[in-house]
């Protein structure tokens, strides 16, 4: 059980936080033939997009309403109306995500009004669906955003079913899976014979590959029907405290059960999550992942040695905290700094002393006396001010190839963090050990420095 | 009349605009820029244009006044380069939350400044509206007033919100606070005949180091670059240099009218991108020192300076000629790159397929439909899809552009390298081109073309009934 702080101050300082709007876009990203659509001024948009350019190196389709000053004190609707008609006409999504900002909610534009004038005056709407979300951002952070934008999606696109299919389940995904997670994912409930349908699926939409022609909405993700189908499955899935609405939506429109999963790096996590399989598909766990276990406890065998003792310092969203936090604690590291953006019920739950609500500015001033460094990355500065080395997580990972393929779902995923963290210790400690020895033999005076 | 409102008018009605001049007075009164389209929008907001005319002013703290997205979603993500202090580097925001919303946010915005003031100590802070701070009706230049009367030291308030308008109208906001706040407030005590000042020039991944060179050996000193690795002293005091070169024609054009005005500091319209331009605007850069009262020996020491680096640009440029010469090249950039590029390009034998002329002025249309022979395949805007089809059908060899196209030509298995602000390497001055040509070079000239565009054997074998592995 963990303290939470909150920094008390007025400026923020190097900010971890990013808005709930573009976590909402997110998520509509995972959606095939989807074109979010932020209704605010085009830097609203904007930024967002530079964003995930940069860090998922892809085209990126996202929509502004392009609010000016005039049509902020009017109100949206023409805007909204005149957006909808030109994304009709240009990309013809399947389903168009309409996501607030900080600018409209000021001003309080009644979109769901606006959604049911522009249904009647637009009958040829009729094949594209429209999923509007309430993210002002001045609220809460970007894992909110998605799990808000999550949740209207089933809201709104899913339907009870009157018969339930035993074999299909459903994946409710938080926004720290990386495509190459949810291709894990995805790969575990199958070898089960399961059929999951995974919401949203950013491994169809944004995993880097070369499509054969270009599309200005998403190319590939959950398809809208399988949304509408998610009543009929027979059991939710949800990963992270942000799915938690979403999974309680589906429970209480569609009547399909829930189990919440906390966690998914680690082998306590992953053993619950393919015991839970087992149980709902009443297979055995086949044995491709009895040997990921085994292969899994032999890298916690080989790899305890470079973790033990070693203190970190994380900061990141509370759900991607939590899995950071207790990776390196079931490790044997110390998590001797915690630093999440904003409020959540999760961050009592994490397995430390102390954890702060605050910008890379705090986490700076705390992390002096850490080995290592886990955040995104906007750490870049901080770690080389501090000469500490650091690990990057979450988005934004701008600077380093291979965001999208990065795994920590599933043994392979905790196995695959490991070596990649166990290394940067094991660089580290080379390094210490040669500057040792430089000092050391350059303080006798007759010794040279020249031994190597 | 709002004050914003009246600054607005005042860079709509530009006079050294000549874009603004060739509208009729409704049409201005529609501000600078294309109306934005719902639905169909591209590029950032005022504010944005603001943010990244200002911040590479490298020793003041930009504190951003808004919810988190303005600054948390956008920090750390532009190349300007510094030689100094990194405190621009460094985000500032007072994350606006619903409370703040509610009830003002002065408060909280008069305690960051303070709070910034007392941690980073910075000579002079800059504070920048946003929409949601500008609608519910923050004074922020009363909070600046005050802040700098408490602080001892400049609080300048950018009021630029998103809302205003596209990123072109933000730069020229952001270029009036500066004639109004900064510019003239400080006096060098070294003003010599040879000081110049550069106006929107922003040191992109080092450019203003490839040319700072050159100035140096001719013995002219940048007083102010407004605002590439500019301290706050710098851009203070550029009241006092004898003449200026404007780089990027759209973005701060007022600036540079102005300060003529007010301070008889004459102007020419320039770039460093490509050697006959990099050529041009040493010697104009002279040529106007001379006039202002500069020895006029500065005059022959320019040709010189200019033939021998000429000589060596050539030289270098040789071993690269038959590796681009003959490839067309489709640029998409904006206003001045678009021409002084092309050049550069034609310079080294290249062929140009098209280019966009999305943030020229007609004087630049008219430039690149010189330099192309033609004014065929100018684009004044090219859809995605548009761009994809062209680079898939393979009518140019290799795309120059933003980011933001980057991955519609990766897509296309065509060639691309970064010409915008984002970029990693400086393309400014005879270095610069070598730079940029040596990218060109080295990307038409990868390996990876071939084993990408090649289909996989079983592709090749299908539809001739291989029954093979099955």
């Amino acid at each position: 059980m963990a303290t939470v702080e909150q920094i008390k101050k007025s400026c923020a300082v190097n900010p971890l936080k990013m808005s709930a709007p573009i976590g909402a876009a997110l998520a509509f990203l995972g959606i095939d033939r989807c074109l979010p659509l932020l209704h605010g001024a085009q830097g609203c948009t904007a930024f967002g997009l530079v964003l995930f350019v940069r860090h998922f190196r892809e085209t990126i389709p996202l929509q502004t309403t392009a609010m000016n000053e005039v049509t902020t004190i009017l109100g949206g609707l023409e805007n909204i109306e005149q957006a909808l008609v030109n994304i009709h006409k240009r990309a013809n999504p399947a389903l168009v995500g309409i996501v607030s900002t900080g600018l409209t909610e000021t001003k309080g534009d009644d979109v769901d009004g606006y959604l049911k004038l522009i249904r009647e005056r637009h009958p040829e709407f009729a094949g594209m669906e429209v999923v509007y979300v309430s993210t002002p951002d001045f609220v809460g952070g970007f894992q909110d955003g998605w799990g808000k934008a999550v949740n209207a999606m089933v809201g709104r696109l899913a339907q009870p079913a009157a018969q339930r299919s035993a074999a299909q389940v459903n994946i409710l995904a938080p926004c720290h899976f990386t495509p190459a997670d949810i291709e894990e994912m995805r790969d575990m409930v199958e070898a089960f014979g399961l059929n999951p349908i995974i919401l949203p699926d950013l491994s169809g939409s944004l995993d880097g590959h070369v499509p054969e022609t270009f599309l200005p909405h998403t190319l590939g993700g959950t398809k809208v029907e399988d949304i509408r189908r998610m009543g009929a499955s027979c059991m939710t899935l949800a990963f992270g405290e942000q799915m938690r609405a979403a999974a309680e939506t589906l429970r209480l429109k569609c009547d399909v059960p829930c189990i919440m999963f906390e966690r998914t790096t680690g082998l306590d996590a992953t053993d619950r999550l393919l015991h839970a399989l087992a149980q709902i598909s009443g297979q055995p766990v086949p044995a491709r992942y009895r040997r990921q276990r085994s292969q899994l406890q032999d890298a916690m065998l080989d790899g305890h040695f470079n973790f033990g003792g070693k203190r970190v310092a994380v900061a990141a969203e509370p759900n991607l905290l939590l899995e950071l936090t207790s990776f390196l604690t079931d490790m044997g590291a110390s998590v001797d700094v915690a630093v999440a953006p904003t409020a959540s019920s999760v961050l009592e739950t994490l397995p430390l002393e102390n954890v702060v609500i605050g910008d890379l500015e705090d986490f700076e001033n705390r992390a002096g006396n850490c080995d290592l460094l886990v955040t995104h990355s906007h750490g870049r500065q901080a770690a080389e001010r501090l000469g500490i080395p650091l690990y990057r997580a979450g988005i934004p990972t701008f600077d380093r190839l291979g965001a999208a393929a990065k795994l920590s779902v599933g043994y392979r995923g905790m196995r695959a963090l490991i070596f990649e963290i166990g290394n940067l210790f094991i660089e580290q400690q080379e390094q210490q050990h040669h500057t040792q020895h430089l000092r050391e033999t350059c303080h006798e005076p007759q010794a040279t420095c020249a031994c190597h | 009349m709002s004050a914003l409102k009246k600054q607005i008018e005042i860079v709509t009605s530009e006079p050294a605009c000549e874009k603004n001049q060739a509208k009729s007075a409704g049409e201005r009164k529609k501000g600078c820029g294309k109306q934005l389209t719902p639905g169909a929008g591209a590029g950032g907001c005022a504010f944005d244009g603001a943010k990244i005319a200002l911040q590479p002013i490298v020793d003041v703290a930009h504190i951003v006044h808004g919810p988190i997205a303005c600054e948390g979603n956008s920090w750390d993500s532009r190349h300007s380069f510094s030689s100094g202090s990194n405190l621009y580097r460094t985000g500032f925001t007072t994350d606006m939350n619903e409370f703040d919303v509610i009830y003002g946010g002065e408060k909280r915005l008069y305690k960051a400044i303070r709070e910034v003031v007392e941690k980073y100590d910075p000579p002079a802070v800059f504070v920048y509206s946003t929409c949601v701070s500008a609608m519910i009706g923050d004074d922020l230049d009363a909070v600046c007033k005050a802040a700098k009367a408490k602080f001892g030291r400049p609080v300048v308030p950018i009021n630029v919100p998103g809302f205003t308008g596209s990123k072109n109208l933000g730069a020229k906001l952001a270029g009036e606070a500066l004639l109004e706040h900064v510019i003239g407030t400080e006096e060098p005590d070294d003003a010599g005949p040879c000081d110049i000042n550069i106006i929107a020039e922003f040191n992109v991944a080092g450019d203003l180091w490839n040319v700072k060179p050159l100035l140096d050996r001719l013995g002219i000193r940048i007083r102010a670059c407004i605002t590439g690795d500019a301290c706050y002293r710098d851009i203070a005091t550029a009241h006092r240099a004898k003449a200026a070169m404007m780089v990027c024609s759209k973005a701060m054009i007022n600036v540079a009218r102005k300060m003529d005005e007010r301070w008889n500091i004459p102007y020419f319209e320039g770039s460093f991108f490509g050697i006959s331009d990099t050529s041009a605007a040493l010697r104009n850069i002279a040529s106007l020192l001379v006039q202002q009262g500069a020895p006029a020996d500065l005059l022959p020491r320019t040709e010189a300076l200019i033939a021998e680096e000429e000589a060596k640009v050539w030289a270098r440029l040789e071993p690269y000629k038959a590796r681009v010469a003959g490839k067309r090249v489709l640029i998409f950039t904006g206003g001045v790159k678009s021409w002084s590029m092309l050049a550069a390009l034609k310079e080294i034998g290249m062929d140009i397929f098209g280019t966009s002329t999305r943030k020229s002025t007609g004087e630049d249309k008219a430039r690149i439909a010189e330099i192309m022979g033609t004014d065929q395949h100018m684009f004044d805007e090219l859809p995605p899809r548009e761009m994809y089809r062209i680079l898939k059908d393979a009518q140019a060899d290799i795309m120059l552009s933003g980011g933001r196209s980057q991955f519609v030509a990766l897509k296309a298995k065509m060639p691309w390298v970064e010409v915008n602000q984002e970029r990693h390497v400086a393309y400014a001055g005879y270095d610069g081109i070598v730079t940029m040509v040596e990218e060109i070079a080295k990307s038409l000239g990868s390996p990876i073309w071939e084993q990408v565009r090649k289909p996989a054997p079983w592709e090749s074998e299908e539809g001739s009934a291989c029954h093979g592995d099955r």
